[in-house]
C-alpha cells in the first residue's frame, strides 16, 4: 500500500510549516519529490492520489503538476535513470557522442529501458552544468567531463550497487 | 587582475562552513544591515546601481522601492536559484561554494525588504545544492542570524529552500511564484506586478542569487564605493559562466571593464580557444541572447573593441550586437554548425515552453521541425523566410519574456550565419557530412 | 465620496467614449461594438481569471494615458489590460495588430485538424469565424499534425482535444461554477492537454457549461452528437421552473423536436446564465419548456439563416445619408414579377418569405 513512514510523515508536516496557515498545496512539490523516491522512482496514480489525500488537494491538482515538470516520472523508469544533457553547450562538447555510446552499451534507445530493469536513458534540457560537458544526473548527483571510458565506470558502478 | 567581491574567498578550503565563513569576516553586512534602518538598506543598494543578475538587468534599487507595504499584509522575499538559462551555472558556483554568501545576503536584504518569510526557489536538479543552503541556513539558525528576534531588533526571520522539479520557465519570476505555491508554472498575465500582488497575493520581490550575493559587498564597502567599480550604468562586478570550445571553461568574475577579446584569450579567464582552433561565434549572456560572429563579438560595428558590460556588448542593438544576459559565455569554434546548435536551442525552448500562450506553444514546435528539416539535408531556401517569419509572430506577442527568449536565437543565426544555413539547403548529402567551417567572419587570429 | 467611481476616457480606433474605472480594453471596445471589438477566444466576462492566453485580442497601445503618454512598448492582451485615462488604442486601424493577429491564427489552425465537415462546432465556431476572418487560404505548416488519444468524459460530453487550442475556459468553469473540478490541463508545451488523467466522467450538475463555453469544438454535446448541423436548427429562447438554475436557456429545435438545449448565448458568445445538466441534457421535450419566442441572432451568423428578428433597420432614409438624393431605381421589380406585390414591404415578414406571403387575396 502506498503509504509514507512515521519519519517522513513528520518531514511532510515540517515542509507544511514552511508556509502560511492553509498555503499547504505549496508543500505539493517538494511531498512528489519524496514520493517518487520513496515508491519505485515514479508516481503511479494511486501515489498522486495519496499525496492529494496527504495534501486535501483535488487528485487532478496533483495531476497537474507532476506532468508538468520534467523530473517526475509518470511512467516507470528502471533503477538507474542516465539522464544526459543534449543542449546546445553539452553539444558543443560531444554529448551526441556520448549519447550514441551509451545507446551502443547498454542496447537501447532514448526513453527506454533495459529489459533487465535496470536502466533507463533519458535526454535531457539544459542542467546548468555547461562548463563541465558533457555531463549527466544519475539520482541526486551529476557526472560531468563524461568520457566513454567514464560511462563504462558509472554503469559498472551502477551494476554493482544493485547486486 | 580584476577586482574580486563574490568569488574573493570562495577558494579558501572550508569556506562553506560557518565557522571559516564568519573568521573571514562573513555576516558582516548583517551586523551593519540590522543597524540601519530598513529604507537606508534599500538606499544603499539604489546607490550602488547594482542591476539584476538573472539576466533582464533591471535595477534592483528601483524594485525594492516598488515593493507595496499595505499595512497588516506580509512582504515576501524570493531568491531564485532557478538557473536553467542554457550556458549559465553561475549561481550553481556561488551555492555551492560560497553559500553562506548568499544566506547572508538574504538576510539582510530580508531586512530591507521587512520579509519574514524567504524563500530560496531552486532548480529541482541541483538536489545536492538544497543539502549545502540547508546546511547553512541550520548554522545561521545557531548562530542566532536566523529565528526570532535577530540581533536583539525584534527582526524575525527564517529562510526556507524549496526545490522545483524541472521546468526552465520557473526561472520566470511569476512562473516560479505559481511554483512555489504548488501549481504548474505557467507564466501570470501582468499587471499585475509581484511588487503588489506576488506570492499568495503578497507584495513579493524576486531576486537572482547573484544579485542578493551582491548586496553584502554593497553594505560592506557602501553603495557609492560599489559603483565606482565598472563603467557607466555596468556597476560592480558580474559572474560569468564560460562554456562551449574553449580552454578553461568555468566561472569568472569580472568587474565590468574588460574586453570581450581579453576574456575570451587571456589566460586569467577562457584560456583561448580549444585545440588550437579559431573562433566563429559566441553567445555572450544566456542561450536566448543573439549570437553573434567573432567579427562582431570581439569589434563593434563601429570598429571599437567590444566590452563586456551591460552597455558593450548591447552596443550596436540586435544587428550588430547581443545582451549581457544571464552572464551565461557560449563559445563555439570553427567546427560547429550554426544550424544543429541553433537546434538544439530551439529544441529547449519548444521542451520549455509551459504552453499557455499560443504562439509560443505552436511557434516554438514548428522552428524547431523546420530546423530539423534543413539540419538534416532535406531543408528549401523558402524554409529560412519562413524561420524569419514565425520567430517574428512570436516575438513580443507572448505571456512572458520565453516566447523572445525562444525567438531571438533563431533570429541572430539568420541574421548572420544566412550563408550557412542556404549552403545547409543546397549542399544537402555535404552538410551530413561536414560543417560549414568559418566563412567570412572568422576573427582575424589573436594574439592576446 | 470616496465610493464615486472614476470615468475615464479611452479612444479605440478613433471612437472616444468614457468608461468606469476598472474596464479593461475589451470591455471599453465591445461598449463600441462592432468590428472596433477584438476577437477573444480564451477571456470569458463570467470566468474570474480568464484571458490573456490566446492572444487574438492584442491591441496596440499607442498612449498609455493622459499622465504618461507614452505607447506601449509590445502589443497588448485587451481582455487583461485596463483602461487609463486618455489612453488612445489602436486595433483595426494598425497593421501591427492585424499582422500579429493573422500570426495568432495561424499558430491556432497550425495543429488544429480543421475537420469542421465533422464538427458539431461548426457553424457557431469561434474559430471558424476567426479563421474566416484573419486567415489564409492555406497553411505553411508540412508537418503532421499533433493529436492526442481519446478520453472520454461520460455520457453526456465528448472531448475532442485534437481541436482544443487551451483557453483553459473549462478548467475555470469547473473551479468556478461546479465547485469540484476532476479535468485539468496535463503535461506541458505543446503536448498539453485538457484530460482527467485517469479517465473519469464529469457528473457535477452543472458540468455541462463547460460545453457552452468551448470556443472550438472540443467539448461537445454528446445528446446532440452527428444530429445536425447547428444551421438547420432554429434557436427558440425558453425556461422552466428548475430548482437547480434559473432555467433560461435555447432550444435548439427542427420542427418540433428539441435537438439541443444551451445557455443563452450573447453577441460574443458568452451565456448570460449557467444552466445545469437537467436542463441541458434531459429536457429535450417541448411540453418541458414555455417557449418565449425566437433566439436573436446576429445576422452575421451562419446560424441566422431563415432568421429575420432583430434585424435593425436603418434609422435613416436613403436620401438623408445621401444628401437630398433619391434613391435611383435602374428598373422597378414590380413591372418584371408578379410574385412580389408592392402593397408588401420585405422587411414586414415575418420569418422565411413564401409564395403564399405575397399572395394577398389568400391572406384576406
Amino acid at each position: 500500500m502506498t503509504q509514507f513512514s512515521d519519519t517522513r510523515l513528520a518531514e511532510v508536516r515540517q515542509i507544511i510549516d514552511r508556509y502560511p496557515e492553509g498555503k499547504q498545496k505549496s508543500a505539493l512539490i517538494p511531498v512528489l519529490h519524496m514520493a517518487q523516491e520513496d515508491f519505485s522512482g515514479w508516481l503511479s496514480p494511486e501515489t498522486m492520489d495519496y499525496v492529494a489525500s496527504l495534501l486535501q488537494l483535488e487528485p487532478i491538482e496533483v495531476y497537474e503538476v507532476a506532468t508538468f515538470y520534467s523530473m517526475f516520472n509518470t511512467q516507470p523508469v528502471g533503477s538507474h535513470v542516465f539522464e544526459v544533457c543534449h543542449t546546445g553547450p553539452c553539444m558543443l562538447r560531444g554529448s551526441d557522442d556520448i549519447i550514441g555510446y551509451i545507446k551502443g552499451k547498454l542496447g537501447i534507445g532514448v526513453g527506454e529501458t533495459t529489459a533487465d530493469g535496470l536502466f533507463t536513458l533519458k535526454t535531457v534540457e539544459c542542467l546548468g552544468a555547461c562548463g563541465y560537458a558533457p555531463m549527466m544526473q544519475l539520482g541526486k548527483h551529476y557526472r560531468e567531463h563524461l568520457t566513454p571510458e567514464k560511462v563504462d565506470a558509472i554503469i559498472e558502478e551502477c551494476r554493482q550497487s544493485v547486486a | 587582475m580584476g577586482r574580486k567581491l563574490l568569488l574573493e574567498k570562495a577558494h579558501i578550503p572550508g569556506i562553506r562552513s560557518y565557522e571559516v565563513y564568519r573568521r573571514e569576516g562573513g555576516y558582516a553586512s548583517v551586523e551593519k544591515a540590522l543597524r540601519m534602518a530598513p529604507a537606508d538598506v534599500v538606499e544603499e543598494v539604489k546607490k550602488s546601481g547594482l542591476r539584476g543578475r538573472g539576466g533582464a538587468g533591471f535595477p534592483t534599487g528601483m524594485k525594492w522601492s516598488f515593493l507595496a507595504k499595505p499595512e497588516g499584509v506580509p512582504r515576501y522575499l524570493v531568491c531564485n536559484a532557478d538557473e536553467s538559462e542554457p550556458g549559465t551555472f553561475k549561481d550553481r558556483y556561488l551555492m555551492e561554494f560560497i553559500p553562506h554568501l548568499l544566506i547572508e545576503g538574504l538576510i539582510a536584504a530580508s531586512w530591507a525588504l521587512g520579509s519574514n518569510r524567504t524563500y530560496i526557489y531552486i532548480r529541482g536538479e541541483y538536489a545536492w545544492i538544497v543539502d549545502i543552503l540547508e546546511q547553512a541556513i541550520a548554522e545561521a539558525n545557531a548562530n542566532g542570524w536566523l529565528g526570532k528576534n535577530i540581533l536583539g531588533t525584534g527582526f524575525d526571520c527564517q529562510i526556507y529552500v524549496q526545490r522545483g522539479a524541472g521546468a526552465y520557465i520557473c526561472g520566470e519570476e511569476t512562473a516560479l511564484i505559481e511554483s512555489l505555491e504548488g501549481k504548474r508554472g505557467n507564466p501570470r498575465i501582468k499587471p499585475p506586478f509581484p511588487a503588489v500582488k506576488g506570492l499568495w497575493d503578497c507584495p513579493t520581490v524576486v531576486n537572482n542569487v547573484e544579485t542578493l550575493a551582491a548586496v553584502v559587498p554593497i553594505l560592506n564597502i557602501g553603495g557609492e564605493e560599489y559603483a565606482k567599480i565598472g563603467v557607466g550604468r555596468s556597476t560592480g562586478t558580474k559572474l560569468i559562466s564560460a562554456c562551449g570550445n574553449i580552454n578553461k571553461p568555468g566561472v569568472y568574475e569580472i568587474d565590468m571593464n574588460i574586453s570581450v577579446e581579453e576574456f575570451i584569450y587571456s589566460d586569467e579567464y577562457c584560456g583561448g580557444i580549444a585545440h588550437g582552433k579559431r573562433l566563429k561565434a559566441c553567445i555572450p549572456g544566456g542561450s536566448s541572447v543573439p549570437i553573434l560572429p567573432a567579427n562582431l563579438l570581439l569589434k563593434t560595428a563601429k570598429g571599437e573593441t567590444r566590452m563586456m558590460h551591460y552597455e558593450g556588448l548591447a552596443d550596436g542593438g540586435f544587428a550588430t550586437g547581443s545582451m549581457m544576459g544571464s552572464g551565461g559565455f557560449i563559445i563555439l569554434d570553427e567546427d560547429q554548425c550554426i544550424v544543429r546548435h541553433t537546434l538544439t536551442l530551439a529544441r529547449f525552448y519548444r521542451h520549455e515552453s509551459c504552453g499557455q500562450c499560443s504562439p509560443c506553444r505552436e511557434g516554438t514546435g514548428w522552428m524547431e521541425k523546420i530546423l530539423n528539416k534543413i539540419e538534416y539535408g532535406k531543408g528549401q531556401l523558402s524554409d529560412i523566410d519562413l524561420l524569419w517569419d514565425i520567430q517574428r509572430k512570436i516575438e513580443g506577442n507572448t505571456i512572458c519574456p520565453l516566447g523572445d527568449a525562444a525567438a531571438w536565437p533563431v533570429a541572430a543565426a539568420i541574421r548572420h550565419f544566412r550563408d550557412e544555413f542556404e549552403w545547409h539547403v543546397k549542399n544537402p548529402e555535404e552538410s551530413q557530412q561536414r560543417n560549414f567551417g568559418l566563412a567570412h567572419y572568422a576573427d582575424a587570429l589573436t594574439t592576446v | 465620496m470616496a465610493d464615486e467611481i472614476k470615468m475615464l476616457k479611452v479612444t479605440i480606433d478613433n471612437i472616444t467614449i468614457e468608461v468606469p474605472q476598472g474596464t479593461t480594453i475589451l470591455q471599453a471596445a465591445r461598449q463600441i461594438g462592432g468590428e472596433v471589438a477584438p476577437p477573444a477566444m480564451c477571456y470569458y466576462t463570467k470566468l474570474k481569471g480568464s484571458g490573456g492566453k490566446c492572444r487574438t485580442c492584442l491591441v496596440e497601445v499607442s498612449k498609455g494615458s493622459e499622465a504618461d503618454p507614452r505607447p506601449m512598448p509590445k502589443l497588448v492582451a485587451s481582455c487583461r489590460t485596463g483602461v487609463m485615462d486618455g489612453m488612445e488604442v489602436k486595433n483595426i486601424t494598425s497593421g501591427k495588430v492585424t499582422d500579429a493577429r493573422n500570426g495568432v491564427v495561424e499558430f491556432l489552425l497550425l495543429n488544429h485538424p480543421l475537420d469542421c465537415p465533422v464538427c458539431d462546432q461548426a457553424g457557431e465556431c469561434h474559430l471558424q469565424d476567426l479563421s474566416y476572418s484573419h486567415g489564409k487560404e492555406g497553411t505553411r505548416y508540412e508537418f503532421k499534425r499533433r493529436t492526442f488519444e481519446k478520453h472520454d468524459l461520460g455520457p453526456y460530453i465528448q472531448l475532442h482535444m485534437t481541436r482544443c487550442i487551451l483557453c483553459y475556459r473549462c478548467v475555470f468553469v469547473a473551479d468556478q461554477v461546479t465547485g469540484k473540478r476532476v479535468h485539468g490541463v496535463l503535461s506541458r508545451g505543446d503536448h498539453a492537454e485538457i484530460a482527467t488523467h485517469i479517465e473519469q466522467s464529469l457528473d457535477n450538475d452543472f458540468i455541462g457549461n463547460v460545453i457552452d463555453v468551448c470556443p472550438v469544438g472540443a467539448l461537445t454535446d454528446k445528446t446532440f452528437r452527428f444530429k445536425n448541423r447547428v444551421w438547420f436548427t432554429k434557436p427558440v429562447d425558453a425556461h422552466r421552473d428548475c430548482p437547480n438554475c434559473k432555467g433560461k436557456v435555447t432550444l435548439w429545435q427542427r420542427g418540433d423536436e428539441v435537438l439541443r438545449v444551451t445557455g443563452r448565448k450573447d453577441q460574443w458568445g458568452e451565456v448570460e446564465d449557467w444552466i445545469c445538466n437537467t436542463c441541458r441534457f434531459e429536457k429535450k421535450h417541448v411540453n418541458d419548456w414555455v417557449i418565449e419566442g425566437p433566439t436573436k441572432i446576429d445576422r452575421h451568423s451562419v446560424i441566422s439563416q431563415g432568421h429575420y428578428t432583430g434585424l435593425d433597420k436603418p434609422k435613416e432614409t436613403f436620401s438623408a445619408v445621401h444628401g437630398g438624393r433619391a434613391p435611383k431605381l435602374l428598373m422597378d421589380i414590380h413591372s418584371v414579377s408578379e410574385v412580389n406585390r408592392p402593397g408588401i414591404a420585405l422587411s414586414e415578414i415575418q420569418g422565411p418569405a413564401t409564395s403564399d406571403t405575397f399572395n394577398i387575396d389568400k391572406q384576406a
